[in-house]
């Protein structure tokens, strides 16, 4: 900064950087009325490939507050939009600037594992709500869960068990595994072998991160060689396209079948519809929601946002949309008021509002106690690709880390 | 033998230290001192924070100019420094020890060791090959971080407690403040001390000509893996404090693209100046901060700036 | 041990180390002839990713799609030749590294604006879809394609380094710049043509890769950094030490990622194995290039009196 006096370019710098601060300092004083609005932080990645995930959750925040008609409990709401880059630091940057300069009541968002990990503390120091849209790592569920921290999604190792559990009933005897090599790729793995009761036959870690392996040549060659009855996989994101046509192009739909947790979405099919990827019609996952789940809530959900938007909102959407809707449950129970720390949460915690997932309850870590479903990809009537539910796996289904969880 | 460094430096260029002029230093310092309680007690953290974040990229910032500025070593993996010195905190905290004595100690030996060891087979290569063999071994730490799963692997470690000297918590955001501006303040003093000294000099001859100051009797290699040492040293106690500002440690702490942005910093502050450092990384950081807000896609304007501030040269530095 | 598992995996270092070699044949032509760094190099790589999806959801030709993609890249090399790198030849290499990893920022937010955060896929033609039997092992067509793609390539450049007027400045400039821009060599076309072939060949390769991997944004700087030890191991400058680490890099990071657990689970229990492998097959390639540089400073093949700048 010393030299910056010297200077006239970093002069101007220095200078708005202090007018700033002198601006957000007389306007932060005023924040505390009743009447001002509720502010909402969503922290999301809207930058890199990954944004695609973030716009679909941004777009379903919007529709959330255009069906509260702007308002929660009379009172205006005001959502700001961070990205985190898909980085932890820049995540708790922003968290901090969330809580920090634009004094926001609850924060919202997150993706992806890591970043929310670094993110918390900032949160929970500041006595302010945390509600994870996604991420849903067991540090938050077991000895680490926190009273302020809700989830609208599910616990990491979740979907993956229900996914095991339906390998047993499909009768399927050994599985050959690809993963991410990162830790969310782990507990996936995790999941599916607490309750698989077959052989894990093989399995690969690919490399992940900047340079993340998107080839998987070598790995695809294996399993086909392997005799699994069943190939599992988890490829978030642009990755799993990529594998989805590696696996076509290897030929391996019949002899190998597919089973996926948090791959094959309303974001990737339309792609893989586009670049003709017939492979991955009939595979199978599992998850808690899906678009074709029959209540009022979830058919207006899907509906608006179909008539908006073109595309089927993805579960990452799904999840965003109830983070708003519980947020504005408990300011319904409240009357507005946000002072007392203790109503608010306990308005929270019972989660009383028509969910797009159909009826859920907390659990004592305040993750969902929730229905988990088999899902298959198939074309809709209007020639779409989108995921139909064909079983149910688990009803009110808790994670296996709850129990640790003593506040 | 000091006659003829003597005579070498006859021609030598300004030594960069005496670019700056003098009259700036004790404003700025006042400022950086009494800013923060002015900061905390209004209720604007956003800001210390954003000042706390410059000043420890300032340190990290300082020591690679010590490599690039006086020694002429351009490092594309300087924050492998940067990851250990947080994984120092990270690691012990993970097992109850909140000892910050032995954080620090830690982050200081492992970083020297690292440079010690991977500076052995860099400083063999120059130019190109210098740059990045020095990322090659950056990016063998990230993946060995991403692969350690009883650290958290890719997730990273969350640090519950910082870390503690007696009588000294690090937990308050003032403590680690002025912990961080002392920090910096005996790293400057010092980096004014080696630049003057016979060893900054030797540095300073080397980077000019390496061929000359052999026949002078000076052995340059030597020279300079203890620039690269001590560079890689006083990084680490960077780390050691971004990892207790930021309460977590993750391998994408090391990713590449920190290392240039630090690269950045020094040249933005012009490289071989005392204080470019803390003015590049305080530029770069508001820079990026105020860009973030206009619009999402401040890259565009982010990286068209990073380039004019290049091509202009050292702006903050006249010489 | 499976011959035919063995027999597909080297097929499949053969396709990655060829993509590496469009790569990095470029990075190394420019790094040799103008002393540049150019960390953006991966952006062509991208943009012919890009282009190649664009044009090939358009016209439905994959064929011209891969043509487009080329000629758009050797444009854009063109362009950021003329107008950025020009004024940084003079400059030290740390300017170099700056200005092109702002470049890079640039690149992907222009992506980001043009074609959305979610990239592009593509269609192949039925006729690239399916495999083919060889030795009783099914081969992806696609990926024979590749394969056939990069070889002619290789034998392309070889030919043009070796036996053109063209390759004769290359070399020249290669091994000594100043001599040969005394001799009258007109050094600023060269420039433009060596740069612009590189981008072409970089934007070739992505759009070779992108029906496999989908275009997308930051592609580019994923994969620039491994092209960097290619062109390190093979020694800046050379179009065969390119060609050879490529190949090298590409076997290696292939059978690594096949069988490298199963090699460990010799010396170590089974959970160490598979925690170690994934970690020690990321890092093979550094490590190699880690122990060329600590026995040959210079590369495997660094032309001779190539001028290194410090």
């Amino acid at each position: 900064m010393s030299a910056a006096k010297k200077t006239p370019a970093a002069a101007v710098v220095s200078a708005a950087l202090f007018v700033t601060t002198l601006f957000t300092g007389t306007f932060a004083t005023r924040a505390a009325a009743d009447d001002a609005p509720v502010k909402i932080g969503f922290v999301t990645t809207l930058t890199t490939p990954a944004g695609v995930i973030g716009a679909d959750m941004k777009n379903a925040v919007e529709l959330a507050l255009e069906h509260l008609g702007g308002k929660m409990a009379g009172r205006e709401v005001r959502v700001f939009f961070e990205d985190d880059a898909f980085k932890p630091e820049i995540g708790r940057q922003k968290t901090g600037k969330l809580i920090k300069r634009e004094r926001v009541d609850f924060v919202a968002g997150y993706i992806w594992s890591h970043v929310l990990l670094a993110s918390a503390k900032t949160v929970f120091d500041a006595d302010k709500f945390l509600i994870s849209a996604n991420a849903g790592p067991s540090q938050l569920a077991g000895k680490g869960c926190h009273q302020n921290f809700f989830s609208t999604s599910w616990q990491n190792d979740q979907t993956p068990m229900a996914l095991g559990e339906v390998l047993n009933r499909r009768g399927v005897k050994s599985l050959y595994v690809m993963l991410p090599n990162y830790a969310a790729g782990k507990n996936m793995l995790a999941g599916v072998e607490r309750t698989f009761r077959g052989r894990v036959v093989g399995r690969d870690m690919t490399k992940w991160g900047r340079d993340r392996q998107l080839d998987f040549s070598a790995e695809l060659a294996k399993a086909a060689a392997s005799g699994a009855d069943g190939l599992f996989i988890f490829y978030p994101g642009s990755a799993g396209g990529a594998f989805l046509k590696q696996y076509q192009q290897a030929g391996l739909k019949d002899r190998l079948p597919l089973y996926s947790v948090f791959t094959v979405d309303s974001l990737s099919l339309p792609r893989l519809q586009a670049a003709g990827i017939e492979g991955v019609l009939g595979s199978n996952s599992t998850m808690f929601w899906a678009p074709d789940l029959d209540n009022a809530a979830n058919k207006k959900f899907v509906a608006d946002f179909k008539a908006r938007h073109g595309n089927y909102p993805s579960f990452y959407a799904a999840q965003s949309y109830d983070s708003v809707m519980l947020i504005d449950s408990a300011l319904r129970a409240t009357g507005g008021d946000l002072r007392d720390r203790d109503a608010v949460r306990a308005a929270l915690r019972r989660a009383d509002f028509a969910s797009v997932r159909g009826d859920f309850r907390f659990g004592n870590n305040h993750f969902p106690v929730q229905n988990f479903y088999l899902r298959e990809v198939v074309e809709d009537a209007d020639g779409n690709w989108t995921t139909r539910i064909t079983d149910l796996v688990y009803r009110g289904h808790q994670d296996p880390y709850a129990a640790d969880c003593a506040r | 033998m000091n006659g003829a460094l003597r005579a070498f430096f006859k021609l030598r260029p300004k030594l960069p230290a005496k670019m700056f002029g003098r009259r700036a230093v004790l404003p700025a310092a006042a400022l950086l001192l009494l800013a923060p309680p002015l900061l905390f007690f209004t209720g604007q953290d956003f800001y210390l924070d954003l000042l706390t974040r410059a000043l420890i990229l300032a340190i990290a910032a300082l020591s690679l100019n010590l490599l690039v500025g006086c020694g002429g070593m351009v490092s594309l993996g300087h924050a492998a420094y940067i990851g250990i010195g947080a994984y120092s905190v990270g690691i012990p905290a993970h097992y109850g020890v909140h000892d910050g004595a032995l954080h620090l100690a830690l982050a200081v030996s492992l970083s020297a060791a690292f440079a010690f060891l991977t500076g052995a087979v860099c400083l063999r290569t120059r130019g190109l090959y210098f740059i990045l063999i020095t990322l090659a071994f950056s990016q063998m730490l990230y993946f060995t971080l991403v692969s350690i799963d009883a650290y958290g692997a890719d997730d990273g470690l969350v640090i519950t407690r910082r870390s503690s000297f007696p009588g000294l918590q690090l937990e308050h955001a003032l403590v680690l403040y002025y912990c961080v501006f002392a920090a910096l303040a005996l790293f400057l003093f010092g980096m004014r001390r080696l630049m003057h000294a016979r060893f900054g000099r030797v540095l300073l001859g080397c980077r000019h000509n390496r061929a000359r100051m052999r026949a002078l009797g000076f052995d340059a290699y030597r020279h300079q893996l203890a620039c690269y040492v001590l560079s890689g040293a006083v990084c680490g106690v960077a780390g050691f404090f971004l990892g207790n500002f930021t309460d977590f440690v993750s391998p994408a702490m090391l990713d590449w693209t920190r290392s240039a942005e630090l690269l950045f910093m020094v040249i933005i502050g012009g490289a071989g100046a005392l204080f470019g450092p803390l003015v590049g990384a305080a530029v770069f950081l508001v820079l990026a901060e105020l860009l973030s807000g206009i619009t999402l896609h401040w890259h565009l304007l982010f990286g068209a700036l990073l380039i004019a501030l290049v091509l202009r040269g050292q702006l903050f530095t006249r010489g | 041990m499976d011959w035919h598992l063995l027999f597909a995996q080297l097929l499949n270092g053969l396709q990655l180390g060829l993509l590496l070699f469009l790569l990095a044949a470029g990075l190394s032509l420019i790094f040799g002839i103008m002393d540049f760094i150019n960390l953006s190099h991966g952006s062509f790589y991208m943009l012919g990713a890009f282009v190649c999806a664009t044009v090939a959801a358009v016209s439905g030709s994959f064929f011209l799609a891969v043509l487009a993609a080329a000629a758009a890249t050797f444009a854009a090399g063109a362009l950021v030749e003329r107008c950025i790198a020009r004024k940084l030849y003079a400059r030290g290499h740390l300017e170099q590294v700056l200005v092109t990893y702002g470049l890079i920022l640039i690149f992907d937010e222009l992506a980001h604006l043009v074609w959305g955060p979610a990239g592009a896929a593509i269609a192949l033609p039925a006729a690239l879809e399916g495999r083919v039997d060889i030795g009783g092992v099914g081969v992806p067509r696609y990926r024979l394609l590749i394969i056939m793609c990069g070889l002619l390539v290789a034998a392309g450049m070889y030919f043009l380094v070796t036996r053109s007027r063209l390759g004769m400045l290359i070399r020249a400039g290669a091994s000594n710049r100043a001599m040969a821009a005394a001799l009258g060599v007109n050094i600023d076309r060269l420039y433009l043509l060596v740069f612009a072939i590189g981008a072409a060949l970089a934007g070739l390769a992505g759009a070779l890769i992108a029906p496999l991997t989908e275009a997308s944004i930051g592609m580019g700087g994923e994969i620039i950094i491994i092209a960097f030890v290619v062109v390190i191991v093979g020694g800046i400058g050379s179009v065969k030490g390119a060609f050879c680490a490529a190949l090298l890099i590409g076997f290696i990071d292939t059978l690594g990622r096949a069988y490298l657990d199963d090699l460990l689970k010799l010396f170590l229990p089974g959970a160490a194995a598979e925690t170690a492998a994934p970690a020690l097959s990321a890092m093979s390639v550094y490590v190699l290039m880690a122990c060329v540089l600590a026995l040959k400073p210079r590369g495997l093949f660094a032309p001779a009196g190539a001028g290194v700048k410090t």
